[in-house]
C-alpha cells in the first residue's frame, strides 16, 4: 500500500507543479462555456420543432409537417417527448395511435401557442392536450455535453501522454528495475488522474452554476457518481491507448482519433434525434454518450441512479474491458 | 559461494542481430566487475539481461548458485545508462519515492551523506547537473542497500572532476563490501576501479581477467614515446618495434633501459621522452585490431 500511495503522491505533485497543464486543465473548459454561454444565447428561431409518435404513415397527410419552416422529429418513447415540451425544445407534440390523436402544446411557451394555432389550421381532428414547464436553455443542455468532454481530455490526455512520456524518456525502465508491479503502478496513475478530473470538473461545475444559474433538478450525489464512473472509463480507455505506444507523436494521434469522434457522436453539443439509426447505435458504443445523456438527465430531468442505471452499467463494462485489457498488454519499456 | 553472480551461455537474438552471443562469465563477491567494449558490444544488453529488464533469449543466470526468483530486484541496485525521473519532484521527494518500492530501504540521511546529496536535496531532480544527477542515481540504486549494484556508463559524459568524485564514491562503496558490476568505455576507469573485467566486442568475450593479469599477459613490455618533431636516428640500432602514432615516436620494448642507452648513444633530444605501461585502449587495440570507440 505504501507504494501505491507514493506513486500517487509523487504523481499529484507532478500535476499541480506543471503549472502549464494545471492552467489549461481549467482555462479549455471554462473557455468553451463562455463561447457558448455567448454564442448560443439566442439560437435561430425561425423554424418550429415537431415531434411525433405513433403511425408515421398517417402522420406524412398532416399540413403542418409538409411545411418548409417545421423541423419534424421522430419518437419513439412519449415521455421523453413530453420532457422536450416541458423543456421548450419541441414547441409542439403529435401523437397518432389506433385508438386517438392528440397534440401536446407548453402552455408557458409562445412558440408552443403560435404552432398550435398552425397545426389546428388544418387538422381540427385532434385532442388538444397541455404541459407546461419552464424553458431549459440551450446552454443548460450543453453544461453537460461540456463537463463530459472535459472529463475525457483531462483522463484520455492526461494520463495517455503522462505514460507514453514515461515509457519514452526512460521512468518506467528504472521503475521496473524496481520492486513495484506494473498493477500498483498503473493502479496510483489512474487514482491520480481520477481524483484529478473529478476535481477540476467539481471546480468548474460550481464556477458555472455560480455564473449561469444552472437547472440542477436531480441530485448532486448521482452526478458526482456519474462523474466518478465517467472519469475511471475514461482513464482505462487512456491506459489502454498508452499500454504499448512509446511515440508521443504516435499517442496524440491515437488519442484524437478516439476523442474527436466522440466529441461529435455523443450529443455533446447537439442532439441526435434525427440521426440515422446505425449513428445511434453506433453512438451507443461510446462512454462518452453514456456519460453526457446520464448527466444531462440527472441535471434536467431529474432522473435518478436507477433511471441511468443502463449508462452506468455500460461505463462499468467499458472500464473492467479496457483495464483488463490495459493490464494484460502493458509494458514498461519499448522492446522488453 | 564462490560467485555472487553466474552467467552461463547467455545468447540476445534481435530479428536480424546476434546482440550476445553465448556469453559465460562469474562475478565473486566484493568486487568491482568490469564489461568494457566499444558502443554496441552488447555490454548494456548483458546488464539488462541479469538485472532481468530484458529477456534472453537463452542461457542461465544465477544469483548465489540459485536462479533469479521474485526477490531479486529487492536485493540488487541500479543504475542504468540513462534514466529520467518524473517531472517536477525534488531529490528528497524521489528518494522518498523510491525508498517507498522496498521493505527495508538505507534511512534518508545515510544516502544523502554518502553520495553528498545535501547540498541540492531541496532542488528539483531533473534540474541537476550531470555529475549531480549520476549520484542521485547512485543513491537510488543504494536505496535497499543491496549486496550486488550494477552501474551502466555512470560517468559517460560528466567532466573531469565529476568523474573522479564519481569514483572515490565507486570506492567507498566497494569498501562496504559490495560487489559491483560497472559497465564502461573507459580503459582508466576500467583500470583504476575493477578487479576482474571482461572485454565484449561484437556480442562475444574477447578476454577476461584482472587489468594487470591481462596486460601482463598480453602486452608484456613498455612503450617508450618520444615527439617525432626534430628527432631523427637510426631505427635499426635501437633495441624494440618503432611505430609513429600521432606524431609521436613509440618504441615497444623489453628492456626500458637497454631502449635508452640506444638512444643516448645517437645523441638523440630526449627533452620529450616518456615511459609509460601498456593500458587497456592498447590491450583492446591489440586484441581486436581497432578502436575501442571506433
Amino acid at each position: 500500500m505504501k507504494e501505491f500511495l507514493a506513486v500517487f503522491v509523487a504523481r499529484n505533485k507532478e500535476f499541480y507543479r506543471d503549472k502549464g497543464s494545471l492552467s489549461w486543465s481549467f482555462i479549455f473548459p471554462i473557455l468553451i462555456i463562455v463561447v457558448c454561454a455567448f454564442a448560443f444565447a439566442n439560437p435561430d428561431k425561425t423554424l418550429f420543432k415537431v415531434g411525433t409518435v405513433g403511425n408515421q404513415h398517417e402522420m406524412a397527410s398532416l399540413a403542418l409537417l409538409q411545411q418548409p419552416f417545421i423541423e419534424k422529429i421522430v419518437f419513439t418513447d412519449l415521455d421523453q417527448a413530453l420532457k422536450r415540451v416541458q423543456h421548450h425544445q419541441l414547441d409542439l407534440l403529435v401523437s397518432i395511435d389506433d385508438d386517438s390523436k392528440n397534440y401536446w402544446i407548453n402552455t408557458e411557451s409562445s412558440n408552443s401557442l403560435v404552432a398550435e394555432q398552425l397545426f389546428t389550421h388544418h387538422d381540427k381532428d385532434f385532442i388538444k392536450q397541455e404541459t407546461s414547464g419552464s424553458k431549459v436553455r440551450y446552454v443548460d443542455w450543453v453544461i453537460p455535453g461540456v463537463l463530459g468532454m472535459n472529463l475525457m481530455f483531462g483522463a484520455l490526455f492526461g494520463i495517455g501522454y503522462v505514460i507514453v512520456r514515461y515509457r519514452q524518456n526512460g521512468v518506467l525502465k528504472r521503475l521496473q528495475a524496481t520492486p513495484v508491479s506494473p498493477l500498483k503502478f498503473l493502479s496510483a496513475q489512474l487514482a491520480s488522474r481520477l481524483v484529478i478530473v473529478v476535481s477540476v470538473n467539481v471546480i468548474i461545475f460550481i464556477g458555472c452554476n455560480v455564473f449561469l444559474d444552472l437547472i440542477i433538478v436531480g441530485s448532486y450525489t448521482s452526478l458526482f457518481l456519474v462523474t466518478v464512473l465517467g472519469g475511471l472509463a475514461m482513464i482505462s480507455i487512456g491506459l489502454l491507448i498508452s499500454c504499448r505506444t512509446a511515440n508521443e507523436e504516435l499517442a496524440g494521434g491515437l488519442l484524437n482519433i478516439v476523442s474527436f469522434p466522440m466529441m461529435f457522436v455523443s450529443e455533446v453539443w447537439f442532439s441526435l434525434d434525427n440521426a440515422p439509426e446505425w449513428l445511434l447505435s453506433v453512438s451507443n458504443l461510446i462512454p462518452l454518450t453514456h456519460i453526457v445523456k446520464a448527466t444531462r438527465s440527472i441535471m434536467i430531468d431529474g432522473a435518478t441512479l436507477a433511471d441511468v442505471s443502463y449508462h452506468l452499467v455500460s461505463l462499468i463494462g467499458i472500464t473492467i474491458i479496457c483495464l483488463g485489457l490495459a493490464s494484460f498488454l502493458f509494458k514498461w519499456t519499448k522492446s522488453d | 559461494m564462490e560467485y555472487i553472480l553466474q552467467v552461463n551461455q547467455l545468447f540476445k537474438r534481435y530479428k536480424d542481430v546476434e546482440a550476445v552471443n553465448g556469453i559465460s562469465f562469474g562475478i565473486r563477491p566484493g568486487i568491482c566487475f568490469g564489461l568494457l567494449g566499444p558502443n554496441g558490444a552488447g555490454k548494456t544488453t548483458t546488464i539488462e539481461m541479469i538485472e532481468g529488464v530484458i529477456v534472453e533469449s537463452s542461457g542461465d543466470i544465477l544469483y548465489k548458485d540459485k536462479p533469479r526468483d521474485k526477490t531479486f530486484a529487492q536485493q540488487i541496485g541500479i543504475q542504468f545508462q540513462s534514466t529520467a525521473l518524473p517531472d517536477f519532484l525534488t531529490v528528497r521527494e524521489v528518494i522518498e519515492l523510491f525508498s517507498s518500492f522496498y521493505t527495508l530501504p538505507q534511512p534518508m540521511e545515510e544516502l544523502v551523506e554518502l553520495c553528498q546529496l545535501k547540498e541540492f536535496l531541496d532542488r528539483e531532480a531533473n534540474k541537476l547537473s550531470g555529475g549531480q544527477k549520476q549520484r542521485l542515481l547512485l543513491a537510488l540504486a543504494l536505496i535497499n542497500d543491496p549486496e550486488i549494484v550494477f552501474l551502466d556508463e555512470p560517468t559517460t559524459g560528466l567532466d573531469p572532476q565529476s568523474r573522479r568524485k564519481f569514483w572515490d564514491l565507486m570506492t567507498m562503496i566497494k569498501s562496504r563490501g559490495k560487489t559491483i558490476v560497472l559497465t564502461t568505455h573507459y580503459m582508466d576507469e576500467a583500470e583504476l576501479l575493477c578487479d576482474e573485467l571482461i572485454i565484449i566486442d561484437h556480442g562475444e568475450i574477447v578476454v577476461q581477467g584482472s587489468p594487470r593479469q591481462l596486460l601482463n599477459k598480453h602486452l608484456p613490455d613498455k612503450r617508450v614515446c618520444i615527439e617525432q618533431q626534430n628527432v631523427s636516428f637510426d631505427e635499426s640500432s635501437v633495441t624494440g618495434e618503432i611505430e609513429v602514432i600521432n606524431n609521436d615516436i613509440e618504441i615497444t620494448t623489453t628492456s626500458v633501459e637497454q631502449t635508452l642507452r640506444d638512444l643516448m648513444d645517437q645523441r638523440v633530444d630526449m627533452s620529450s621522452l616518456r615511459v609509460r605501461n601498456p593500458t587497456l585502449e592498447d590491450l583492446f587495440i591489440h586484441l581486436t585490431g581497432h578502436q575501442l570507440r571506433d
